[in-house]
Parts: C-alpha cells; structure tokens; sequence
C-alpha cells in the first residue's frame, strides 16, 4: 500500500482529511465543532473538497442535482470526467435525466414487499453466526463482533440476491476495502484475476451460459428504450449492488452493539421490551448512519456564501446533518424510543438509498437475533475498537465481552 | 382531518407506510399512496402526525 497524501490535519476547518484516522475514531465530535464555528469545511487535499455539516446545507447539496454532479461519489485522487449522466456504476453515479430510467430498473426488486422475502435467510445467517460465534468464544468470554458477526450478515443475502457464492464474501469485502475504505491508497502488483472487474466479467460470463431467476439475470434480460442494458452498465450496476450494500450494513450493526455495549439501560430495554425495536433501529441510523456520499460540483455555485467552483468535491455527511441540533431535539443524544426522526441515513432526494429496505431489515435482524441470544454484554476493551475510514464509518474490530447468554431454544 | 401526500417530494423512504399502514400503502416501487383519499378517522389522527413527522422529504402535511 502507497498513501498519496498523508500529512498529518493542520486543522479541520481549512485541512480535513475524512481518510484520517482521527476523522474515524471521533467524526461526530469534528461535525460538532465545524457545524458550530464554520459550517462547511474545506481542504485542499484531493484536487480541493467541501465539508458541510448543516442539515439545511446537506439537504440543498442532496436535491440541486443540477449544480452538483453524481459523477464522482467516492472522493479520491481519480476524478471521473465526462461519465455524466450515466457514470460508471448506475444509477448511483447517474444524472437526471438517465437516472430515473437507470433506478425505476431496480427499484421493485428492493421495495419492502420484495425484500421481506429474504428475511428468513438474513435470520437464519445470523443464527448460524451466533452459533459459530459462541462456539468459537475465548475462555474470557470475549468475542470480536465485527469480524465474527457484523461483517457477514450483509455478504450472504446480497450474493443469494444476485445470484454469486456465498463462499466469495472474503473477496467482496477485499474489493471494498479497495474501493470504499483507502480511497488515497494505490495497492500495488495486484493480478487481474483478484480484481473485482475480472470477478463480474466471470459471474456476467456465467449467467449468459447458465440463465437463472436473479438479479443478474434480471440485468441481463432488461431492457431500456427498447434496447438491451450495454454491458458496462450490466456491470457498474452488478458492482453497485455488491459493493454499496455490505460494508455499510455492517457498519450499522456494529456501531449499533457497540452503543448497545456500553448502555445497560437501552440493553434493558430492548430485552423487556422488543416491540421498541423499530423505533431503535431508525435511532440507531440517525445516530449512527454510516454513509457519506460525494458530488461533483457541475457549476459554479454559492452555499451560505461560499463559493463552490466547478469540479470540486463535496461530501455529503448524512451523519453530520443527523445530528444537527436546528433539525432534531436534543440532537447529540440517543433517544431509543425517538418518535419524531425525520434522519437521512439513507440520504435525500433523487438519490435515496435503493438499499434502504434491504439495510432496515438486516439491521433489525441483526440486533433482534444477537439480543435474543446474547441479551448482556459489554465493551471488552474500548480502547481496543477500530473504526473505518473513509466515507462509511463503522467499528471494523469490536472486542465485547458477552455478559449472559440464552441457549438458542430459549432465544429462538 | 386530511392528509396530503406530495408525490413529487416522496422518494420511497417508506417511513409513513411503516409507521402508518392504516393511511398509507407502498407501490410496487416503494413509493407511497394514500389510503382512505388522505381521510383521517378521529383513532388514526395521532399515527397520521406520527407519518408526517418522520418523513425525511417533507413530503406529508396533516390539516386539522
């Protein structure tokens, strides 16, 4: 691994850098500050990037889709040029007016009616992990639940959903490390069979040969005016789902027990009270949404003032605008039965999370199936907690320490 | 009461016809219809407040 550029923050407001591993260990206190004393940031690192952290300012950025571009949504040294309006992964990286037609492609096979069809596998994936999980626990009752847990809930239903192994979970996440989580990093001498570019290329080759009832298949037999998708855009999109939908979801269950961990109150709760989980879920996503997206800026544009020149970057925290105080009550505090949470974890406008459904169910999952069984449980070692970087923010080690367990007839 | 759905806000969060599914139904798209013609029986108007103030868009509005 090479670091393009890792001279140490000067300062948050005029020097951030989201790849930093301060930025990962303590965003939401950076957003605090900058939302009070700034309120967009900016750095010069990465051809030059704009941080809001104001709700207002996050939800302009997300609806004006005609000063600011989906051409690029992952900042790093490589700036998409001339892909608009399709980019290279639609419809994410899409532009009106091909990304209405790019999403209404996609968007009944992640409506909730169709996602709840894949609940029983997600609940059943995450049994067998616990299973694993306990089985595998050390003699200080300690267990990593990132690694063990968290990580692998997402990786199975998306390759039944799409029709790939679910052996090949260990390769999505080396993709997505390389995509998502070292955006600055170049990974050298890597073979072109290790890349996710030869892995679609295979699992495209293998679906025209041998047609079958799933997503991929649904790719390559859709068409759009009429005409079949072109083979990038079968193969942006394959790498969208894959890629968008695993390290983020992963993110959410693990920030989530690692709340749980050190809140004996909200643990209780959710014990004596399960039907408070929904309401916990969407306070887990507000409190703790994972994802920061990022425009192009596609014309010169004013933002409280601000000038914004053509080809800047923007990012656009949704965790930042989730916990400004103008939007929410008491917004720096978790507030496990909140009724009134208008969040953006998922995002605004036209670019709302395809996943969101998907990403609710497998949250809720996850903590419902880890509470049943593992209804105590604490911080091993806080210290010890590593959280990503980049734009999807999660503890990527999560040592607890388990507290009391059911056996799994009692939690089933 | 009444409520009016605004479909040009409403990008299939999905929240009021989860929170709300006595007065709101998704369509095959995740993107959310009315119920009832937006009409609020006097036992739903809580649920009805509920929807609209946890739509990320805006998209809801209850008159009273």
């Amino acid at each position: 691994m090479q670091a393009v550029d890792n001279k140490p923050v000067r300062d948050w407001a005029t020097d951030f850098d989201h790849t930093d591993p301060e930025y990962g260990a303590r965003a939401p206190e950076i957003w605090d500050e900058l939302r009070e004393k700034c309120p967009v940031a900016h750095s010069d690192r990465f051809g030059g990037t704009w941080l809001p952290t104001r709700h207002d300012d996050v939800s302009r950025i997300a609806h004006d889709t005609e000063h600011f571009s989906s051409e690029g949504v992952v900042v790093t040294e490589w700036k998409p040029e001339d892909l608009a309006p399709i980019g290279y992964a639609p419809p994410i990286t899409s532009d009106p007016p091909f990304h209405a037609l790019a999403r209404r492609l996609l968007l009944a096979a992640f409506s909730p009616k169709e996602v709840a069809r894949w609940e029983t596998t997600a609940r059943q994936s995450c049994r067998e992990l616990l299973d694993e999980l306990l089985g595998n626990r050390g003699s200080d009752d300690t267990v990593d639940a990132a690694r063990q847990y968290t990580q692998h809930i997402p990786v199975r239903v998306i390759a039944d959903m799409l029709g790939v192994s679910r052996e090949d979970g260990d390769k999505f996440r080396h993709f997505i490390h390389r995509v998502l989580e070292t955006p600055g990093e170049v990974e050298e001498n890597v073979e072109h069979e290790d890349t996710l570019d030869f892995y679609l290329e295979r699992a495209i080759e293998d679906h025209r040969e041998n047609p079958r009832d799933d997503l991929i298949g649904f790719l390559l037999n859709a068409e759009l005016d009429g005409k079949p998708l072109t083979n990038d855009h079968v193969h942006g999109t394959i790498a969208l789902l894959l890629l968008a939908g695993i390290d983020t979801t992963w993110s959410a269950i693990g920030a989530s027990l690692w709340h749980l961990g050190q809140c004996p109150d909200d643990r209780k709760r959710l014990v004596e009270d399960p039907s408070v989980l929904p309401l916990a879920v969407e306070e887990f996503l507000r409190f703790y949404a994972p994802v920061t997206m990022a425009r192009i800026v596609a014309d010169d544009v004013d933002l409280d003032g601000t000038r914004m020149h053509k080809r800047d970057w923007v990012l656009l925290p949704f965790p930042a605008a989730n916990r400004d105080p103008e939007a929410f009550e008491h917004a720096d505090e978790f507030i496990i039965d909140r009724a009134r949470n208008r969040h953006l974890a998922f995002g605004l406008g036209i670019h709302r999370c395809l996943g969101s459904n998907l990403a609710r169910m497998e949250l809720t999952v996850g903590i419902d199936e880890w509470m049943r069984r593992i209804p105590d449980f604490e911080l091993a070692d806080p210290g010890a907690v590593r959280w990503s970087v980049g734009q999807v923010r999660g503890p990527r080690e999560l040592p607890l320490r388990l507290l009391r367990v059911a056996d799994s007839a009692e939690a089933g | 009461m009444r409520i009016l759905l605004d479909h040009d806000k409403c990008q299939g969060h999905g929240r009021c016809y989860a929170l709300a599914p006595e007065l709101f139904e998704s369509d095959d798209e995740g993107y959310s219809v009315l119920k009832r013609d937006g009409d609020v029986p006097g036992d739903l108007e809580d649920k009805a407040r509920l929807a609209a103030d946890n739509c990320p868009e805006f998209a809801i509005e209850v008159v009273e």
